[in-house]
């Protein structure tokens, strides 16, 4: 296993001196920024490789609009909030979950399955599933939709804030950030959408898409790959995860998705607006959309004074480089969602990176 | 969030599943996954199998595992 991040990082070096300019690699999914600062891996890049940590975290990136909504129903007597733990603390306009669970109306599920059982053991009131996520987590979601609909339950309904991953690469590249050479893509999401997903980015913008696992030696081979095309002037898609990810993904998971789901514009927090990055229910399982079934819809939120989140998503500046970071915005005390979440880049760098 | 662990299916029945993950077992759906059989090793998101995984991959993400929860133990001792 040395041997292997020896030779790794050896190639990595050869390839940025060759290179010569900074280069910048962006990762797109919180799992491999949590593991790239708790194995300290930045340290051990030379110093023309900058590592970004861009919207890859579910949580981060949900709009404080969507949280919004969430509080709005969780003041309901007639409804149950259930949830992902990891969206618990994450601050609306006012509070966040956490602030209303001593009202007991709001519980924390492991799956969207125990989202629906809620909603069979409480027939006299609304249960609404917070279903939040990437491509991993949607299927989940589409499945007790699915299933909701066959048992009529019909007390059931969620609020989808799921998201897409390619969507928000390609409004970076377009508009926000046009220094990221590279991506370092998401193996878990890749598992569902397939590497071939990031061809488009690929064939567009000229970068290199490399999907990895989330092991310190497979990242840095990820990263090995990265710079190695870079320094040969190439651009290419490459799947370094071949146990787990295959180039279509999981088609049972795709079809369900297709099935239950359709993309339409979406707000990410601290990025705006990204076409065709959200996913509604579709027409057909209408009755189980809780913004339909409450008339309810997301209010473009505030942005919060001095928080720079948007900018560290979007990978133009590092967490120390604002203001707040550290002092007034801590994991104990989160102001910005990059800090409320533990895969946030902004939470990892506190608690692992503050050394380098 | 997008955290996923592998485990392996000892029970299977229709599309729900008993899985065992470091010994720790518990129930999963395979609704995403037809093709699963008893004894595959799988991935498993918020009470899904999303996939596959091969016997070395899913040993090393389990030793990956083991040596966090230590390393944190360790961690939490230090700082509390």
């Amino acid at each position: 296993m040395l041997d292997r991040i020896n030779k790794a990082q050896s190639d990595i070096n050869a390839a940025c001196e060759a290179i010569g300019r900074q280069i910048n690699i962006m990762e797109v999914c919180g799992t491999h920024t949590v593991s790239i600062f708790r194995n300290g891996i930045r340290s051990i890049l030379p110093k023309n490789l900058k590592l970004l940590s861009g919207p890859g975290c579910p949580v981060c990136v949900t709009d404080q609009g969507y949280i919004d909504v969430v509080l709005q129903l969780a003041d309901r007597d007639d409804c149950i909030i259930s949830t992902y733990g990891d969206m618990i603390r994450v601050p609306g306009k006012e509070g966040s979950l956490e602030t209303k669970q001593a009202k007991a109306n709001v519980k924390v599920v492991l799956s969207s399955e125990d989202a629906l059982q809620l909603a069979r053991d409480n027939p006299g009131r609304t249960v609404v599933f917070v279903a939040v996520g990437f491509e991993t987590t949607t299927p989940a979601t589409a499945v007790v939709v699915k299933e909701a609909a066959a048992e009529a339950v019909n007390n059931f309904c969620i609020l989808s804030g799921h998201k897409l991953v390619v969507p928000a690469m390609r409004t970076l590249l377009s508009e926000k950030n046009d220094n990221i050479n590279a991506f370092l893509c998401p193996g878990h999401v890749s598992a569902i959408i397939g590497y071939g997903a990031f061809a488009e980015i690929v064939e567009e913008f000229s970068r290199p898409c490399v999907v990895a696992g989330f092991e310190p030696v497979q990242i840095i081979e990820g990263l090995c790959e990265i710079c190695r095309q870079l320094s040969a002037g190439k651009a290419e898609l490459k799947s370094m995860y071949s146990a787990v990810v295959t180039e279509k993904g999981n088609i049972a998971a795709q079809k369900i998705i297709d099935e239950c789901f359709e993309p339409v514009d979406g707000y990410w927090r601290g990025v705006g607006k990204i076409p065709q990055s959200t996913l509604k229910l579709k027409d057909k399982y209408g009755q189980f959309d809780a913004f339909e079934r409450f008339g309810i819809s997301e209010k473009p939120s505030e942005e919060i004074k001095g928080c720079r989140c948007g900018e560290v998503l979007c990978g133009l500046i590092e967490p120390p480089e604002c203001g707040l970071f550290g002092r007034s915005c801590t994991p104990q005390e989160p102001i910005g969602p990059c800090m409320v979440s533990s895969e946030g880049a902004c939470a990892a760098w506190f608690k692992y990176g503050r050394d380098k | 969030m997008c955290l996923a662990i592998p485990a392996r299916i000892v029970e299977l029945e229709q599309d729900v599943a008993v899985v065992d993950a470091m010994g720790n077992r518990y129930k999963t759906k395979t609704t995403l996954l037809p093709e699963a059989r008893i004894g595959d090793l799988v991935l498993v998101h918020a009470g899904f199998a999303i996939s596959l995984v091969d016997e070395e991959e899913a040993k090393q993400t389990w030793q990956l595992i083991a040596e966090i929860d230590q390393f944190d133990d360790t961690q939490n001792k230090l700082s509390g």
